[in-house]
């Protein structure tokens, strides 16, 4: 049996303002460990919001969300901060570094949330993965230096500064150029290969999501297809 | 919780947006300046006004008071005690102005232990001759040592030596307006006339000023000893007797209970300069109202900047959120940014506050009313500065309060989707 990483029961979700609508509807799935997902759809069919009641940032919400096993029905928000923190790592459209801090600073701040293990420990396990995704140069930059792909791939450093159990993200290569999407894939694909990294990307990138080992098409706040 | 990792964090928000930070530090600073100089200088400024009187006078003085007694020998008779008893015209008879048994009263008070230090005094009424013209004055009869310890005599002598009136026979210390208006100098001869009719010579052997102009034109001072000669009284004659306590708040309950045992009356110092306190009062209630309103102002100012940086860092505080900070995190650093700028700011305006007060120390002040004082005063009381730094930190506190739980309450989720 493998490692279940994230599962998801009978979730759903409506919005009441002004009336209600209904986004999501019974989505039941489960990601093990070492998977490559993508979730594509069209626009506003509930893919975004699927994502964002995975990463525990949405709890408004009916069903039941288990990461490793645990509920997060319940759960303080304080606590679903350092479940984040801990086990989740987040890639987003529009990078959003903090531009008061240097590129370096950026990757280690998580980890130095995390309080487990030394600065120097946490500032030694940044470098690397920068030097992991050959962006070591641009370690004393300031976040505001740097170009889109570069940014993107400094958000990627900082997911990964925790060992997260699985990496999420919101059309990560959305807003780059072809050549800086290619590398920013390439990048996905060499951590699922070499380090048996989960991954789940929401993308409506056709030529993203066929590159990957599962997809889960959604469609009116169904899962269609997975 | 890592609080380094806070503190580091606020501390970054806080020198991305250095001149922001600095105006709103720079508005503590002023402020905590201005309450500084404000209080510093207006409590010098009422110790003075109070130290013109309150050094001066006694915390409790004895004395009789010449007055009809309160109880007429009608109210005593049996006869008329269902009546309403009107006496029209009432003339005080036998009652003296000297104090009974002064030489044992000066003995028992000496003895008490709340008593720092006595200083008996006797006044008469004369004339000074100026020619044609009698200026009319008083002669206070003096215990000059006593009266330099206990009531800063010699403070107030501005030509020639206090201690002459007691070395010199028939010597006296004119006021400085009477001595213009007798055109005496120190080493003259001038004539008095006593309220008997006898012309009397005595020496000039110095100058007093006040600061209370009618005062001096009115006052002279000479030993007891040539008073009483003046007054044509025996040696143990004294009208008044002043006492200076240890503690001063102690004055109403001892005059209280010294009229009762020595059959004398007795003026405390709360009851005989009361509009002299209310004013110190007001102009304190007037200094830190118009300090804390300064503040007040400033923690506007912080209050507003704490609120656009909060718009200005949605994304950071977003992203913050969804890399694992809690609400909490988010809160405590935007408290640290509010309370470090309450902390400089403060700490500058402890600093600004202590030069510019210095500065104030330094102007001269030259006024004939004050003859011991040369620059305008300033009271150092460090308990300014504890409310100052107090207020200035409470005040941050209070401005940065709302803006940081409003940081502590935005939804990722709707910052990261909005875009």
């Amino acid at each position: 049996m493998e490692e279940i990483i994230i599962e998801a029961k009978n979730i759903s979700k409506s919005f009441h303002d002004p009336v209600t609508i209904s986004v999501l509807k019974d989505i039941n799935f489960s990601i093990t460990k070492g998977e490559f997902v993508s979730i594509i759809g069209k626009s506003g069919c509930g893919k975004s919001t699927l994502l964002y009641i995975l990463s525990t940032m949405d709890t408004d919400y009916e069903g039941e969300l288990l990461i490793g096993k645990e509920s997060m029905k319940n759960k303080k928000e304080a606590d679903l901060a350092r479940i984040r923190n801990e086990k989740i790592g987040f890639v987003f459209q529009f990078h959003y570094l903090l531009n008061e801090f240097s590129v370096l600073k950026n990757v280690m701040l998580p980890g130095l949330k995390l309080n487990k293990f030394s600065e120097q420990e946490v500032e030694h396990k940044a470098m690397e993965r920068l030097k992991t995704l050959n962006i070591q140069h641009l370690q004393a930059k300031m976040a505001n230096q740097l170009s889109g792909g570069e940014k993107q791939r400094v958000a990627i450093a900082r997911a990964l500064i925790n060992d997260p159990h699985i990496i999420m993200g919101d059309e990560p290569t959305g807003n780059l150029d072809k050549k800086n999407s290619e590398i920013v894939f390439d990048i996905f694909k060499q951590l699922s290969e070499e380090f048996n990294q989960t991954l789940l990307i929401v993308t409506h990138d056709q030529s993203f999501s066929e590159k990957t080992n599962r997809i889960i098409e959604m469609e009116d706040g169904k899962i269609i297809r997975q | 919780m890592n609080y380094k990792l806070i503190a580091n964090i606020a501390k970054s928000l806080l020198f991305a947006r250095l001149k922001q930070t600095m105006v709103a530090a720079i508005g503590v600073t002023f402020s905590i300046t201005m309450f500084i100089t404000l209080l510093s200088f207006m409590s010098g400024l009422n110790d003075l006004l109070d130290g013109l009187i309150l050094n001066r006078a006694p915390h409790v003085r004895l004395f009789n008071e010449i007055k009809p007694s309160a109880n007429q020998p009608v109210n005593f008779s049996s006869e008329f005690k269902n009546h309403y008893n009107f006496i029209h015209s009432i003339k005080t008879s036998n009652s003296r102005e000297q104090i009974y048994n002064s030489g044992t009263i000066l003995q028992a008070v000496k003895n008490d232990n709340r008593v720092l230090g006595i200083a008996p005094k006797i006044t008469s009424q004369v004339f000074f001759n100026d020619g044609a013209n009698d200026i009319t004055g008083l002669i206070n009869g003096i215990d000059v040592l006593a009266e330099s310890e206990l009531f800063f005599f010699t403070d107030y002598i501005v030509s020639g030596k206090a201690i002459d009136i007691k070395n010199v026979s028939n010597s006296i210390i004119l006021g400085k307006g009477l001595a213009e208006n007798l055109l005496a100098n120190v080493g003259d001869v001038i004539q008095i006339t006593t309220s008997k009719g006898e012309i009397f010579p005595l020496k000039v052997v110095g100058f007093f000023q006040s600061g209370l102009q009618e005062f001096d034109k009115m006052q002279s001072f000479a030993s007891i000893g040539t008073t009483q000669k003046i007054a044509g009284k025996a040696k143990n004659h004294i009208t008044e007797i002043q006492i200076k306590l240890k503690n001063i708040e102690q004055a109403p309950a001892i005059a209280k209970e010294f009229a009762q045992l020595f059959q004398t009356d007795a003026e405390d110092i709360q009851t005989a300069s009361s509009q002299f306190e209310t004013g110190s009062k007001v102009r304190t209630i007037i200094s830190y109202a118009v300090g804390i309103t300064l503040l007040v102002v400033a923690g506007f100012g912080i209050y507003n900047i704490l609120n656009m940086m909060i718009y200005e860092k949605m994304d950071s505080i977003a992203i913050l959120k969804a890399t694992g900070f809690s609400g909490r995190d988010v809160n405590l650093i935007f408290l640290v940014i509010a309370l470090s700028i309450g902390f400089f700011g403060g700490l500058g305006g402890l600093f600004f506050g202590y030069l510019l007060s210095s500065v104030i120390d330094q102007i001269p002040f030259n006024t004939a009313a004050l003859p011991t004082i040369t620059t305008y005063p300033i009271n150092y009381n460090p308990a300014f500065y504890f409310i100052g730094s107090f207020f200035s930190l409470i005040t941050t506190y209070l401005a940065g309060l709302f803006p940081a739980r409003k940081a502590s309450k935005i939804d990722p989720v709707v910052i990261i989707r909005g875009k």
